[in-house]
């Protein structure tokens, strides 16, 4: 005992206090050596030393007081819980140390018997350990207290949260303006929002239904496999237009999206199903598409779809191998449109558009109205050629009953130009303008029929119809032009005047003669233009010979063809006035050439106009006299007053001895036309020995090749010069 | 979880055992439930030393908000902070400077729950249940905005938090991004949990105790962080063992080598 720090107080400079106050800070020093490892603190050991200092201040109080009283020591206990000495492990350490230190340390010396100095100790050590333990026991009792507060707190804030979200959800999906619709991986409906219920017509109608049963005939047969897919995991979702039966029965267009939902990493275990009603939209979209590819008037296909179909079919990606095209062009339509009026030309072609959907026999033909009055019937992967002709027979017949249309009865024929063979290099443009031209060969040979395109015909149609398109610029750039062929009095050979036939000089196919492209021009109706045209440079042209020659014999006259197109052309009388006016050309000087066909049968109001022009002192010529079969008697009737004979009837004259019965027939007509007061004109003259026999017979003019060919306006000239000297 | 909507919140299973409620074990605290230390007894057993390491954690925690305070800032933001025991961020920077404003992040909702009880009564402290890994979240959360002003220097502290991170969620990015977030002279203070002491077979005990948690612990050594510390300059001594930094005494032979099992660091943004 004698190095003990007791003995060490008694001696050197230090003062009682400050000997106690060392002697301290060693015994915390031990103490803090062996807790402070055991101690949870964040504190350094000079800090944790530092806040041990009190509480061994306590214990040394409590050990020297007179009155021994262990209770503060409870609180040292609770002190060193509250510094995280809270292992239980060190309390052994805590009390091992005041145990053996304490009494050495801080023993109030020989105040206190050793074996008193012991007993108190030993309390102390009691009293901190229930001062610990207690303090254990309470922070434990706080801390679970608090942590289970929190806990609760966080669990309640969390299935708030949860039930917020949960509220969310739920405004969300009964809100939503877009169906929605929750099923098991069964396919069985579990939730739907009452958007959904709405779409469908009911919340009935899809409550506990399986996604399965809902299949629509409208559905591509493509989509059917897709939820199996997503079923088994082979694809993440899907996005389709849908149809559904509604509860009502009618259909559903949906813009479907399938997703599938897990709950977070595990298994799907729902589909979920988001649907938009398209159902207006594609309505209204489809009616677009309708109105956009369809005809108005008839309800056909129009041009548009036309093209859009034949171009998918001669894809040679696509499915098509070989095509049959129908070029329809109806024979005859033009002249209901321009006699009956639009009104009836339109319920005419309604009534044909019928027709022709009635000629189809299977949804690989299509019918479409692309002109005025053209149809095309295409069919794709025909059987056979026979499959297309056939169509076109079909249409034929369709077209042989008259339509009748306020109890009149109209014929309107077909030519038909079909196109036939594999889909290979082809365009639309290139197969379609094949069919036209094919079905101009038709028309040429005399319509109510087809004809099946061919390479060799196609090239020979090529020009009529390259020529038909461009008649009405070709009228338009001036490349038309008119000559004349003299006409000839028999009895003393005198020029009397000359037919005007028109020419054109075709920029290509040099100049080309009027029934190279006449008949095309009274197809189109560019005929009445060109005819106009024709009938104004006749008149200019017979009025400047008239001022050439004045005084000369008779004034010169010219003749004008007029088509029978014209003829029911309600301007024609206002024209030819105006045309005489505007030349000052008299009216005996022009005389109109009509044919006989165009006459014959036509009924008095038909004549009407030829009336009125005949009224103006214009002469009348019944063209191609002979041809056709006209009731002699009837010429009577007719506001005529020049026959003009065939050249048919002076071909057996071309030689001597003529043919008698020519002669015979001959003279009679020319016999019975004089009685009529008519003059006769005899075309086709082209020998010496017609000329004789034609004046012998009395005939009054003649034309032809042996007096002069038809040639520039200067030519007649020259001839009448010569024929005046 | 990234699934899940914003506002869906995280489930809460008390069966499971949490991060910061073993971890309050280690540090002796009762805020836990006997799963939790079911759990830390696994881990103890094949590692006795971690209460230590946790200890010396905090207090290396405690040195690095002094270092921050000394330094001038008077703004924490300590993300991953857990269950508030003793020692904690805002009492050590409150104590050294009366005002120092503290913003706490954690993701366990009954961490944040608790702290929300403890910090009730202090105006200069908040918490924020938040994502590490939404390093955004965080910066734009409402309190933070409240209570930080990131054009000021600020103290991040991802204290013993970065190794529940796998290389698998960017922890470099994430870090990143809070950093390009901080004014230059903010600090940040990252301790973490390493392979230096235990032998393997110890080390995969404690690393297979975490994984009953929801969040597991990965070990990495000092070069491995040292990325993390990218635009920063790192403060002496380094990246060191977590009694070697900054000791406040030196290190005796007496303190339990098991805190050498973690690693701090200290980086300084220009
Ligand atoms: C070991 S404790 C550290 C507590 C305190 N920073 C310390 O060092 O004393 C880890 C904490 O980080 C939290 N944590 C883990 N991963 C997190 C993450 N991704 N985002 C936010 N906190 C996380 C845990 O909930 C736990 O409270």
């Amino acid at each position: 005992m004698t190095a003990g720090p007791a003995a060490a107080d008694g001696g050197g400079d230090h003062g009682p206090d400050h000997d106690a106050y060392s002697n301290l800070r060693r015994f915390v020093t031990i103490w803090c050596r062996a807790i402070y490892s055991v101690t949870a603190t964040s504190m350094t050991r000079g800090e944790f030393e530092a806040h041990l200092i009190p509480q061994a201040a306590v214990l040394r109080e409590a050990l020297r007081a007179e009155r021994f009283d262990p209770r503060p020591a409870v609180g040292v206990g609770a002190a060193l819980v509250d510094a995280h000495c809270t292992d239980p492990e060190a309390l052994p350490s805590i009390l091992g140390v005041i145990d053996a230190y304490l009494v050495l340390y801080c023993s109030p010396g020989d105040d206190l018997p050793a074996d008193q100095a012991r007993i108190r100790c030993s309390r102390l050590q009691h009293a901190v350990a229930v001062g610990f333990s207690q303090a254990l026991r309470e922070r434990t009792l706080a801390e679970q207290e608090s942590l289970s507060r929190a806990a609760l707190g966080a669990q309640a804030e969390a299935e708030r949260a949860l039930a917020a979200s949960e509220a969310k959800f739920r405004a969300v999906f009964e809100g939503a303006a877009v169906g929605i619709g929750i099923a098991d991986m069964d396919g069985n409906v579990v939730e739907i929002n009452q958007a959904a219920a709405r779409m469908f017509g009911g919340e009935a109608h899809i409550r506990r239904r399986n996604v399965r049963d809902w299949v629509h005939p409208e559905n591509d047969p493509a989509i059917r496999g897709l939820n199996g897919e997503l079923m088994r995991g082979e694809r993440d979702g899907y996005h389709i237009e849908k149809a559904y039966m509604r509860a009502d029965g009618s259909v559903l267009w949906a813009n479907l999206q399938v997703t599938l939902l897990a709950e977070a990493a595990g298994p799907p275990q729902y589909q979920l199903a988001l649907l938009e009603d398209i159902t207006e939209r594609r309505g209204l979209l489809q009616r677009l598409r309708h109105q956009a590819t369809h005809d108005a008037l008839t309800g056909l296909p129009n041009r548009a779809l036309f093209f859009e179909r034949l171009d998918q079919a001669l894809d040679p990606d696509g499915t098509v191998t070989r095509i049959g095209l129908c070029y329809l062009d109806l024979d005859g339509f033009k002249t209901v449109n321009d006699s009956l009026g639009h009104a009836v030309g339109d319920r005419l072609l309604v009534d044909v558009a019928e027709r022709l959907r009635e000629c189809l026999t299977s949804p690989d033909q299509l019918v479409a109205r692309i002109g005025g009055d053209e149809f095309v019937a295409l069919y794709t992967d025909p059987p056979g050629l026979t499959a297309v002709t056939d169509l076109a027979t079909r249409i034929l017949d369709a077209l042989a009953r008259p339509v009748t249309l306020d109890g009149r009865d109209l014929r309107v024929h077909g030519s038909i130009g079909i196109v036939y063979g594999p889909v290979g290099s082809r365009g639309a443009a290139d197969v379609l303008r094949s069919a036209d031209i094919t079905m101009y060969r038709a028309k040429e040979l005399g319509g109510n029929r087809y004809e099946v395109a061919d390479p060799d015909a196609d090239a020979r149609a090529i020009t009529r119809h390259g020529l038909t398109n461009r008649l009405p610029e070709a009228l338009e750039r001036g490349e038309f032009f008119v000559e004349y062929q003299p006409l000839i009095g028999l009895e003393n050979g005198a020029v009397l005047g000359a037919e005007a036939l028109v020419r054109w000089g075709h920029p290509v196919h040099g100049v080309l003669g009027p029934d190279q492209f006449i008949p095309l021009a009274e197809s189109t109706g560019q005929i009445v233009p060109l005819g106009r045209w024709v009938l104004e440079q006749a008149a200019r042209q017979a009025r400047t010979w008239q001022s050439e020659h004045p005084g000369a014999g008779r004034p010169p006259r010219v003749n004008v063809n007029l088509s029978p197109i014209q003829l029911h052309h309600r301007d024609l009388v206002a024209e030819v006035a105006g045309v005489l006016d505007e030349t000052g050309l008299p009216p005996g000087s022009l005389c109109l050439e009509v044919t006989e066909s165009a006459l014959i049968g036509a009924d008095e109001d038909a004549l009407k106009p030829l009336r009125r022009i005949a009224d103006l002192g214009v002469a009348i010529a019944l063209d191609d006299f002979g041809t056709g079969y006209s009731n002699l008697s009837s010429l009577r009737w007719l506001p005529v007053s020049v026959l003009k004979l065939d050249r048919a009837f002076t071909r057996g004259m071309r030689r001597h001895p003529a043919d008698p019965v020519d002669l015979k027939i001959v003279e009679g007509i020319v016999s019975l036309a004089h009685s009529l007061d008519l003059t006769v004109t005899v075309e086709g003259v082209e020998t010496r020995a017609q000329a004789e026999h034609l004046r012998a017979l009395g005939c009054d003019h003649g034309q032809g090749w042996y007096y002069a060919r038809p040639g520039p306006p200067e030519a007649l000239h020259r001839l009448s010069l010569a024929d005046a000297g | 979880m990234t699934d899940r909507p914003s506002w869906a919140p995280q489930g809460i299973d008390l069966t499971v055992p949490s991060v910061s409620r073993v971890y309050d074990y280690f540090l002796g605290g009762s805020h836990n439930f006997e799963v939790d230390r079911e759990a830390a007894r696994v881990a103890l057993k094949a590692f006795p030393g971690i209460p230590k390491i946790g200890q010396a954690n905090r207090a290396v925690m405690r040195r690095a908000v002094q270092f921050a305070v000394d330094r001038g800032i008077r703004q924490f933001l300590d993300i991953g902070s857990g269950i508030p025991t003793f020692g904690n961020v805002h009492e050590v920077a409150q104590a050294a400077a009366p005002g120092a404003r503290v913003m706490y992040v954690d993701n366990d909702p009954v961490a944040v729950a608790h702290s929300k009880a403890v910090l009730a009564d202090n105006p200069d402290a908040a918490i924020a249940a938040a994502d590490l890994r939404d390093p955004r979240s965080i910066l734009e959360h409402p309190e933070t905005r409240r209570l930080l002003d990131l054009d000021q220097p600020i103290a991040l502290m991802l204290v013993a938090v970065v190794h529940f991170l796998p290389d698998a969620d960017r922890p470099a990015e994430i870090i990143a991004t809070l950093r390009d977030a901080l004014a230059p002279g903010s600090v940040m203070v990252i301790t973490h949990a390493t392979l230096l002491g235990p032998t393997p077979q110890a080390q995969r005990g404690v690393q297979e105790a975490y994984q009953r948690t929801t969040t597991p612990l990965l070990m990495r050594t000092a070069a491995e962080l040292e990325p993390f510390f990218d635009g920063f300059d790192l403060v002496e001594p380094g990246i060191v063992p977590l009694p070697h930094w900054r000791p406040d005494s030196p290190v005796t032979e007496d303190d339990d080598t098991a805190a050498l099992h973690g690693l701090a660091g200290v980086g300084l943004k220009a």
